[in-house]
């Protein structure tokens, strides 16, 4: 079974250039999830939360899927950090 | 049982694990290679039957309708978990939100906060608005339109403090909105049942023009509601984790 034939806009850049940005992503994507895991201070690793959501609406993006990008952005990149943020104020506060 | 044990059961396990993922891998279709009939064929005959350009939304909202109800619910059900969950609890005592001590000094919120925050609020808005209104159109929806829209009241509470944000979205409103959200959703879907039809199937007009803000017929009634939905939803659940942070205490 045949793929869908190639569309050409304007906007097509080559395959391989395509390919490289994609891998050059996921690259990028398992080394910030590494580095969520790693990092140890709590704040910190929520600020890398954050960076990793962007990351990662960018890697949805390279393939095509500008909506999940959308979703990824808003909840990956703000929301789910803020969530934790505003909860590790609220646990501080009752620590001290 | 000792560490030494601990870690040979998880190497154990882990190698397993490994195993069966592995093994899952190599009967995976190739990189791009999308074997089912679905796909094509939707993106054949999606935008000549729906009208809409963006056939994302077209599957959420109209093909696979009935899933996103499903979906739209979960939501719904979150925030009233987290309402629940984060209530004031009977030993707890809840602080008002106005200064207690008026003459105290508190130091002001930076400006650049501020002015940030102000400046991104009015856009963010209009984003979220056109995110959710353009669902038929472009690669958008409800539920991003949604959650972009929600981020806007967090902005005015970083802009100013927690009680202009209460202002902004008090409770009882942004409830009754996400009911309405969640129920036009499903009231939509009734409306084609009552008139003879499959739940959730299209009865609007789809309009001329695919791809146009008027086209599509109940997808973009849909994304409307789904939108009201998510936005009051996730200020509801950021308002009650501020509220639990800010004003309920444990007694001393």
């Amino acid at each position: 079974m045949s793929a869908l034939a190639a569309v050409h806009t304007p906007y097509t850049v080559p395959v391989a250039m395509m390919q490289a940005l994609q891998v050059t992503l996921l690259v990028l994507v398992a080394a910030g999830a590494t580095a969520v895991v790693l990092i140890q201070d709590r704040v910190r690793q929520v600020l890398a939360l954050s960076v990793y959501g962007v990351l990662l609406a960018l890697l949805f993006l390279a393939f095509q899927a500008p909506d999940v990008t959308l979703s990824e952005l808003t909840v990956g990149a703000v929301v789910l950090p803020a969530v934790l943020l505003i909860t590790l104020a609220k646990v501080r506060k009752s620590e001290e | 049982m000792t560490p030494r044990q601990c870690r040979w059961v998880f190497l154990v396990a882990g190698a397993g694990l490994v195993a069966f993922y592995l093994w899952g891998l190599t009967a995976l279709p190739g990189f791009g290679h999308y074997p089912g009939p679905y796909g094509p064929a939707v993106l054949r005959i999606a935008v000549e039957q729906t009208k809409a350009t963006g056939v994302v939304s077209a599957v959420n909202f109209d093909y696979r309708g009935f899933d996103t109800v499903g979906e739209e619910f979960i939501l719904f059900t979150a925030a009233a978990g987290v309402s629940v969950v984060l209530r004031k609890l009977r030993e707890e005592r809840e602080r008002s939100a106005v200064d207690e001590a008026a003459d105290r000094d508190v130091p002001p919120t930076s400006t650049a906060v501020r002015t940030v925050a102000l400046l991104f609020t009015g856009p963010v808005v209009v984003l979220g608005w056109w995110l959710a209104s353009h669902a038929q159109a472009n690669p958008s929806g409800g539920f991003q339109g949604g959650v972009v829209l929600a981020t806007a009241f967090v902005l005015v509470y970083l802009a100013g403090e927690f009680l202009v944000f209460q202002r902004f979205s008090p409770v009882t409103l942004t409830d009754a909105v996400e009911a309405v959200g969640a129920g036009g959703f499903a009231a939509v879907g009734l409306v084609a049942v009552l008139l003879g039809l499959p739940y959730l199937k299209d009865y609007l007009p789809l309009g001329q023009m695919a791809g146009a803000v008027s086209s599509s017929g109940t997808i973009a009634l849909i994304s409307f509601f789904v939108g009201l939905e998510v936005a009051a939803a996730f200020i509801l659940i950021t308002g009650e984790l501020l509220e639990q942070t800010l004003l309920i205490r444990r007694p001393a």
